[in-house]
């Protein structure tokens, strides 16, 4: 089920479309749903599309269209290093290998806590400062080196 | 019109058109994959790419809209250069695995490669893999890696069946056709996709690795299991049939098919096939040769007739028996002297007989389905009972018509209905003649508020309307006073009525007079008042008939009861001889459908054993009987006897007068509302696997209102005992909250329920 601050948001969304275009606001409603529990499941997606009134199945082609929907659980912090060709050559293999020595975890992983998730990312038009990593799909940090994303972390193991 | 160039050629073609319509008129063939003639336009394959002059790269001729003076080339430099491009980027990741393949020979992607694809690949890299998928027991998914991503599956599942169970996941390199969280795909014109698909990678499951195309020799028929008459491919391959695919007609199925017309066949030769005439001798079944058989048979009718009297013998027919068959049947009852036979085996009211002008029908042609902008649909599972015609009215909604709908359950239409009204089935008369009385006063500019007001509004706004009403109102108790009615409405609508047809030849049973006239006795009566002999010719009793429990005991208590099937069933129970005939695809026939239109088809394979059509089983038995004309050669002949001087069209004629509607007297207790679930229609499509397999043979279930099961304290899911008369049965209790209160939906002509009485009434349900 879908909960109520989550419906609240899809209704404000749906204000800003159409009436017979409902499902423009579908990605908007998949994203609300990962902010409030990291991930997307297909039942989630289900509910989405009965309260949009759309097919499921289109739902599902969205969410799985655009790369920073999560379909599985991706701990409570997702960090997605980029590793398209600028970042590449300012060193994103280094950030990986970083954060894998510092987590344990490779790309596509989640930390036993279920702290830390790392993901591989496409480029995300920031190049002048490569190498990069998103946080949580929302934050930005780039020109990384290993000191940098030691204080990233700790940071967000304050949070 | 505007005028084009193809390919050197002049061409005047429409404006708005596209590029591939127009060089499809003109006979020209450009090389496509995704695009299809009646789905949307994807332009995702690439491989119509051609040269337009003035155009600096080719385009999708599929996507291109035609202009005046436009020049095409097809088959220039650049584009074929383009065309062989797109084909090599096509067969990067296809396995190639064409020797295994089950659509090798009838494969577009392996035809086009043969054109434009290289003698050998420059591709060294490894190919991506996707894994097979489940889609239930029709639709095989099983090598999705063969898949070119067209989506024309998924289109048609949007567009056409109006459901989208398939759909493109993930992006790029990673897309894949899947549904969703591996469902299965339930549509009833799933089938479809397979033809679409122009790879191998959705199948036929049940024709899976049974034959090669080529293999296959390709008979014409015509469809046995529903009243449209939908073209049927029947292809065979040692006497049996292993594949059957549409046969294209705009004006009746289009391209399409229904699944169950697709996959019935898998119920031919199944392992309760009737193969040797049998006949009871002590209590006991025993093989004997026709001769006896037929002997036996005829003995009995003589014995019958000259002892207790001809009026003692009943004939009943299913209403997908052929032309032919149903001819011969009464013209042997009528021999004998009997007027009593009758092939509406479901329907309960026959009071329209004698009032009606003719052969109920569609009241127009089915291509004209198109062209209605206001549909009234009365008691129809629409989608279930008539899938295809269901799929036009859907088209005809997309383009602006409204549909409005009358009936006691509220199925999904998978289109936008406009306004409904759900009533219990003894207040759809009431509804009908409110909706009479709205749309006259509509007419007068009064206008009124309620649901049939605005059904009237709704009909009053349309130029060309039709009142279709479906088989729930041929089979309702007050069915001719629901004619008369709809005959109303569609006068003061300036429009049309019309009967969506029951079975295969629901109009050619009237044509070969199988009905029994006025002094005879119909299918209800004779059932009610017990005959001492019946002939039964395709009919499952406790299946096929709108009463099982009367024509169960009628039958029980019967001296003599000849069974003329396909198939042993619970006739073992209570017949004397069973001659085993052909069903449709054994034998040659007419099916007359429900636009009236006469279709001969010829047996697609030998019967199987001893099995005989049935046309020639009658004429023997005639000729047995000493009759007079009973001396055909075919049933060529019999058909041309039997509409011998018969102006069909004019015999097609829906008019109706001297009925007047009363409303129904107040019932106590829950109605029962029952359809005839979409694989349970008839003989064949009763055993074939795959469709017992689909999620819409499930077993019946007793659906009741939510209020209904509270006030009987019932939870939704326990069993429950639903009775009926002498009889009950234990059914799972289901919640439908669109239901109206006082009914339970309880299905008919299936095993589960076969011990219950009549298909309308009363109905009792009550904790198990």
């Amino acid at each position: 089920m879908l909960s109520p601050q989550i419906t609240t948001l899809i209704d404000k969304e749906l204000t800003k479309y159409p009436a017979d275009q409902r499902q423009s606001a579908v990605m908007a409603a998949l994203r609300f749903v990962q902010d409030e529990k990291g991930w997307i499941a297909p039942e989630d997606m289900a509910d989405i599309a009965v309260y949009i009134g759309m097919p499921q199945m289109a739902v599902y082609e969205v969410a799985t269209f655009y790369h920073m929907y999560n379909l599985k659980p991706m701990g409570r912090h997702t960090l997605t290093v980029c590793t398209n060709l600028s970042c590449q050559l300012c060193g994103s293999d280094d950030t990986v290998a970083h954060l894998h020595k510092r987590l344990g975890i490779g790309l596509g992983e989640v930390t036993a806590d279920g702290k830390y998730g790392l993901r591989e990312g496409e480029c995300m038009g920031a190049c002048v400062d490569a190498p990069i990593l998103n946080i949580d799909n929302k934050q930005l940090r780039g020109r990384l080196t290993g000191e940098k994303i030691d204080q990233i972390l700790a940071e967000l193991d304050k949070q | 019109m505007i005028n084009i160039e193809i390919d050197g050629k002049q061409i005047q073609t429409e404006n708005g058109a596209t590029i591939i319509e127009a060089a499809h008129q003109a006979g020209i063939t450009i090389p496509h994959f995704c695009y299809h003639k009646k789905l949307s336009i994807a332009a995702n394959c690439r491989m119509c790419l051609v040269q337009v002059e003035k155009a600096p790269k080719p385009l999708p001729a599929c996507a291109t809209p035609v202009a005046e003076g436009m020049k095409v080339y097809t088959h220039s430099e650049q584009a074929v250069k383009a065309q062989k491009g797109v084909m090599e980027f096509l067969l990067v990741n296809h396995p190639l695995d064409c020797p295994i393949c089950d659509q090798g020979g009838e494969c577009m992607l392996q035809d086009m490669s043969v054109g434009y694809g290289g003698g050998n690949s420059r591709y060294q890299e490894e190919k991506r893999m996707v894994l097979g998928k489940d889609l239930g027991p029709l639709v095989s998914a099983e090598e999705m890696s063969r898949c070119i991503n067209c989506t024309r599956c998924v289109r048609f599942g949007q567009e056409i069946a109006g459901q989208m169970e398939l759909g493109q996941a993930f992006r790029g390199e990673h897309a894949e056709i899947m549904s969703f969280v591996s469902g299965t795909v339930d549509s009833e014109l799933s089938g479809n996709m397979i033809d679409l698909c122009p790879v191998g990678a959705l199948t036929s499951k049940p024709f899976r690795y049974k034959a090669r195309s080529w293999e296959l020799s390709r008979r014409r028929s015509v469809s046995a299991h529903d009243s449209l008459g939908s073209g049927l491919a029947v292809q065979t391959k040692n006497n049996r049939v292993l594949r059957v695919l549409p046969v294209e007609n705009d004006d009746i199925n289009e391209c399409w098919l229904s699944d169950k017309d697709r996959f019935a066949y898998e119920g031919l030769n199944s392992a309760d096939r009737l193969t040797k005439p049998m006949i009871k001798q002590d209590g006991k079944w025993q093989e004997v040769e026709w001769q006896v058989a037929l002997e036996y048979a005829g003995n009995g009718l003589r014995h019958i007739a000259s002892g207790a009297g001809a009026e003692q013998i009943g004939a009943l027919a299913t209403a997908n028996s052929t032309l032919e068959e149903l001819y011969l049947l009464q013209k042997l009852m009528r021999g004998i002297g009997s007027q009593n036979v009758d092939f509406r085996l479901r329907q309960s009211d026959f009071s329209a007989d004698g009032k009606q002008q003719g052969a109920p029908w569609l009241g127009m042609s089915i291509a004209d389905i198109s062209r209605v902008d206001r549909f009234l649909v009365v008691g129809s599972f629409l989608r279930k009972d008539h899938p295809l015609l269901a799929a036009r009215i859907r088209q005809a909604v997309k383009k602006g018509a409204q549909a409005n709908i009358i009936h006691s359950v509220d199925d999904d239409l998978l289109m936008k209905v406009a306004n409904k009204a759900i009533v219990a089935p003894d207040a759809l008369v009431e509804m009908l003649t409110q909706v009479s009385k709205a749309l006259a006063a509509e007419k007068q500019g009064q206008s009124a508020s309620g649901e049939a007001a605005a059904i009237a509004k709704s009909l009053a706004g349309g130029e060309r309307v039709v009142v279709l009403l479906g088989n729930f109102v041929q089979q309702h108790p007050q069915a001719a006073q629901l004619q008369a009615l709809a005959q109303q409405i569609a006068a003061l609508g300036n429009g049309k009525f019309g009967f969506l047809g029951e079975a295969a030849n629901s109009v050619g049973g009237y044509l070969a007079q199988a009905t029994p006239g006025a002094k005879g006795l119909n299918a209800a009566s004779m059932l009610e008042t017990p005959r001492k002999a019946y002939v039964l010719l395709n009919v499952e009793a406790e299946l096929d008939c709108a009463n099982p429990q009367q024509a169960m005991s009628a039958l029980q208590a019967a001296d003599t009861v000849i069974v003329l099937s396909a198939y042993k069933h619970h006739a073992m129970e209570y017949a004397d001889v069973l001659l085993p005939v052909a069903p449709f695809t054994e034998t040659s026939g007419t099916f007359v459908s429900t636009e009236g239109r006469v279709q001969s088809f010829k047996g697609a394979v030998k019967p199987l054993g001893e099995a005989r059509p049935a046309w020639k089983v009658l004429r023997v038995l005639g000729n047995m009987l000493k009759l007079q004309g009973f001396d055909h050669d075919t049933s060529e002949a019999v058909r041309d006897e039997a509409l011998n001087g018969v102006d069909v069209a004019a015999k097609l004629n829906n008019a109706i007068g001297g009925v007047e509607a009363k409303a129904a007297a107040a019932t106590c207790g829950l109605q029962r509302v029952s359809e005839v679930p979409i694989y349970a229609t008839d003989a064949v499509v009763r055993r074939s696997a795959p469709l017992q397999a689909t999620a819409d043979a499930e077993t019946p279930q007793a659906w009741l209102h939510s209020d209904e099961l509270k006030k009987l304290g019932i939870q939704p899911g326990t069993a429950v005992r639903v009775g009926q008369g002498q009889g009950s049965v234990l059914l799972i209790a289901a919640a439908d909250d669109k239901l109206p209160r006082g009914v339970a939906r309880v299905a008919a002509g299936h095993a589960a329920t076969a011990a219950l009485g009549a298909m309308f009434g009363t109905i009792t349900v009550e904790r198990a």
